[in-house]
């Protein structure tokens, strides 16, 4: 069945959906939209690298990632200067970098378009394989660490203090951001991933009481614009990242909507 | 696990604690006992180190000097001195009481009880009042019964008769649970009446011993003046 290349380009929105919503919930949590952006921008130059070195490009963009986010993580610490500036000047110049290095590699023919926004409908079976087998060990890692991430995330000294071990669990944080960016960046494209991050966690937020719901409610917003989004690409030939998230920001609209119009209720009767 | 289980071996022991941040040592030469059922308080003026001899002492900051031990498998409720639950986090009072352990329904309402916020526990943490936060703090450090229980400047944001209710319920605490308490505040009055050891910190250990003995040491009485040792005594405007 997944000979279609429609049913594919489904599947791979799906599973791509399922995993950046609840990860995603914890970018919002922890403040670091920004440093998703910074990573998913320089995967770009992990694709280029990983040709050169003759990697798979999910691994070199996995690599780089991660040195990127290592990088920011050292530069803060030395609070030379603040934090977005840091975030523009490693964003900008690893996407720059990428650019340049792609560019730079005759031999190479990539289609930067559909690296730069995602062309979901040429994903190849293995491709396919590759995003459900890493999507299940990302979210089976996400579901081990939820406690401890979550206590990091709210206090982490108290959860340091309570016996949590707070630099593992962050760095294992890390690095599903990074597997997450090399899996899906041939959805939506290395310039939106961010925002299947974030706006579907966004949307939950709205109506959602727990964490748990709100992760939940993520991935549901993020399949529902997948599926909308994939569904209207092909009805109105528009490119199928860009339609994604344009569904994806329509839901957060209508959630925030919802729930203005929950606290416009007469008082006496909260939530 | 909870209670002491007839071991008075301390939980926490330190010797010479010192921590030196940008030339300076801001924790100097330290040492700290805090035994099962024991209330160690720490005062001091800010800026004297006292989060920090509390952080050593939980192990979330090396000393610079020094050792610190815990004993095996200490279980420990910390309250710090600032915990802010981002708007974005949907979090209710019960959801919060099993942040880093799981907890059963009956304790997360026995623990809510005994600090007075039961009627809160579906209520989102970030409506509560300072007091009410306060307090729910104080529940969540307890519910998984610990053998340590730190408070870091529990009654801020707490008015002066909420201060001595809840100083109150904290040896109320200690007397039930059996577990040893590590309490820093610079609110003098209520503190004195409720500690079985004060450690007068200014960087350096002042003077530690009874309440009685911290308050008539010379150290004490010129920073903070000679003060009658009573909860229910006026005078509020220290420092």
């Amino acid at each position: 069945m997944f000979d279609d290349f429609l049913i594919r380009a489904l599947a791979a929105g799906i599973g791509t959906a399922l995993i950046a919503g609840p990860l995603g919930c914890f970018v919002l949590w922890r403040r670091m939209a920004y440093f998703g952006d910074t990573m998913s921008h320089s995967a770009l130059l992990g694709v280029g690298l990983g040709f050169l070195a003759g990697f798979a490009p999910a691994l070199g963009v996995t690599l780089v990632t991660v040195a990127i986010a290592a990088l920011l993580i050292l530069l803060q610490r030395s609070r030379a200067l603040p934090v977005d500036t840091l975030l523009g000047i490693l964003s900008h110049g690893a996407l720059s970098i990428g650019l340049v290095v792609v560019s730079l590699m005759s031999g190479l023919r990539i289609d930067l378009m559909a690296y730069l926004f995602g062309d979901v409908l040429s994903v190849s079976r293995g491709e396919l394989a590759a995003l459900w087998a890493g999507g299940a060990v990302i979210i089976a890692t996400l579901l081990l660490i939820w406690r401890p991430l979550l206590a990091v995330t709210v206090d982490e000294d108290l959860a340091r203090a309570e016996g949590i071990k707070a630099g593992l669990v962050r760095g294992l944080f890390m690095l599903l951001i990074a597997l997450t960016i090399a899996l899906s960046m041939r959805i939506v494209g290395i310039l939106l991933i961010t925002s299947l991050l974030i706006i579907p966690a966004a949307a939950a937020r709205q109506v959602a009481r727990s964490p748990e719901v709100m992760a939940i409610g993520a991935a549901i917003v993020g399949v529902a614009a997948a599926v909308l989004g994939l569904n209207g690409s092909f009805l109105f030939d528009t490119p199928s990242g860009p339609s994604i998230v344009v569904v994806a920001l329509g839901l957060f609209v209508l959630l925030s909507l919802v729930r203005m119009l929950k606290h416009l209720r007469p008082p006496g009767r909260a939530d | 696990m909870s209670g002491t289980g007839g071991n008075t071996a301390p939980l926490v022991k330190g010797r010479d604690l010192s921590v030196r941040r940008q030339g300076r040592w801001i924790l100097e030469g330290v040492d700290i006992d805090i035994s099962p059922g024991e209330i160690v308080t720490i005062i001091g003026p800010n800026g004297a180190g006292k989060s920090t001899l509390a952080k050593v002492a939980l192990g979330l900051i090396a000393p610079d000097r020094g050792a610190v031990e815990r004993r095996g498998g200490l279980s420990v409720g910390y309250v710090p001195q600032r915990v802010s639950v981002d708007a974005s986090l949907p979090m209710t009072v019960e959801r919060l009481m099993r942040l880093t352990r799981p907890a059963k329904p009956q304790a997360i309402e026995a623990a809510l009880a005994e600090t007075g916020v039961a009627h809160l526990a579906k209520a989102p943490v970030q409506r509560l009042s300072g007091g009410e936060f306060q307090r729910v703090l104080l529940a969540r450090a307890l519910v998984a019964q610990p053998q340590l229980l730190v408070l870091d400047e529990p009654v801020q944001n707490v008015d002066v008769a909420g201060a001595e209710a809840l100083y109150g319920l904290i040896a109320g605490i200690r007397d039930r649970h059996g577990c040893g308490v590590l309490l820093i505040s610079h609110d003098l009055n209520v503190v004195m009446a409720t500690a079985d050891k004060v450690l007068f910190l200014h960087n350096h250990l002042c003077c530690a011993g009874t309440p009685e003995e911290v308050a008539n040491h010379h150290h004490y009485i010129s920073l903070f003046g000679p003060r009658p040792l009573h909860p229910h005594s006026a005078g509020q405007s220290a420092a």
